[in-house]
């Protein structure tokens, strides 16, 4: 499957929705996306990975790239994710430790209002 | 011994072609369903690396792979110019699914340290350009690799480099110890 991506804004922060493949060929998309949300002033992201299929580690890298970016900004990105295997290359890498990983977009708007 | 053999050109959209030929001749060959997951990640992230230094060094040339079903018999020879693959040493590459991906750019020698290491190749305070382009360390692919492979050996040469990454064949899921039926 190819990678569909689609954001909107929940309580002050913007939502990237992500489904289908984050790879080599695909990655570059949501890298735009990220720029693009960044760019337009959105430092807080949340990206619901529930529906991402297959991620690799150029997925990662645009991640953690989001993730610079916003943090220039005092900002930052949080990310849904509960399968096991797209989990499991966020462990192999030691991305758990980078990033916040959360069970839904709720929980992961309210962690960040309460630091 | 069967082989499926693959070549593909040095462009991002065949790594997912790469992914789903590996998946389907692993699954074929009786890999547990628990590790084709591993399988099509590893595979990826092989063509991944292989087509980005294709793309900087010699992006006309092509890719290849060998999905190798081993029955400890007879090895590829690989791509023209190339050794041939070791032999298997006490029937150790028998009962074994392996994937060799083959590529053709210059190697450098892949950094050492693909320990358990928290935020391994990352540093999200660096802003050179080269982390501002890609976010990671292009050798974090590798460490992907060898995290999840049963046995991989990455072989650097002036001429490319020889990525091979092995899973045991076997009906028995590893993580359940069930038999897997169908």
């Amino acid at each position: 499957m190819d990678l569909k991506l689609d954001h909107h804004t929940q309580d002050d922060t913007e939502i990237v929705v992500v489904e289908g493949e984050i790879d080599v060929y695909t990655a570059p998309r949501l890298r735009e996306l990220l720029i693009d949300l960044v760019n337009k002033g959105n430092f807080h992201l949340v990206v619901n990975m529930e529906k991402v299929e297959f991620l690799d580690s150029t997925g990662l890298g645009v991640l953690v790239g989001g993730l610079k970016r916003v943090r220039a900004h005092d900002g930052t990105l949080d990310l849904v994710c509960t399968q096991e295997r797209i989990l499991k290359i966020f462990r192999i890498t030691g991305l758990t430790k980078v990033f916040g990983i959360y069970d839904s977009v709720q929980e992961a708007i309210d962690k960040r209002k309460s630091k | 011994m069967a082989l499926v053999q693959l070549t593909i050109s040095a462009l991002p959209a065949h790594v997912r072609t790469a992914r789903l030929m590996a998946t389907a001749v692993a699954r074929r060959a009786g890999i547990a369903e628990s590790a084709l997951d591993e399988i099509r990640l590893a595979v990826g992230e092989a063509c991944s690396r292989a087509v980005e230094a294709h793309r900087v060094h010699c992006p006309s040339r092509p890719i290849q792979l060998d999905l190798i079903d081993s029955a400890g018999s007879r090895a590829p020879e690989g791509p023209p110019g190339r050794r041939p693959r070791p032999a298997s040493q006490n029937g150790r590459n028998a009962q074994r699914f392996e994937v060799v991906v083959f590529d053709r750019a210059p190697a450098k020698e892949p950094a050492e340290a693909f320990d358990d290491q928290p935020g391994l190749g990352v540093d999200v305070e660096d802003d050179s350009p080269a982390t501002e382009i890609a976010g990671l360390s292009p050798d974090v692919g590798l460490a992907v690799i060898v995290g999840l492979a049963d046995e991989v050996s990455i072989e650097p040469h002036e001429d490319g480099t020889v990525v091979r990454m092995s899973w045991p064949l076997g009906k028995t899921d590893p993580e359940t110890g069930s038999q897997l039926v169908g």
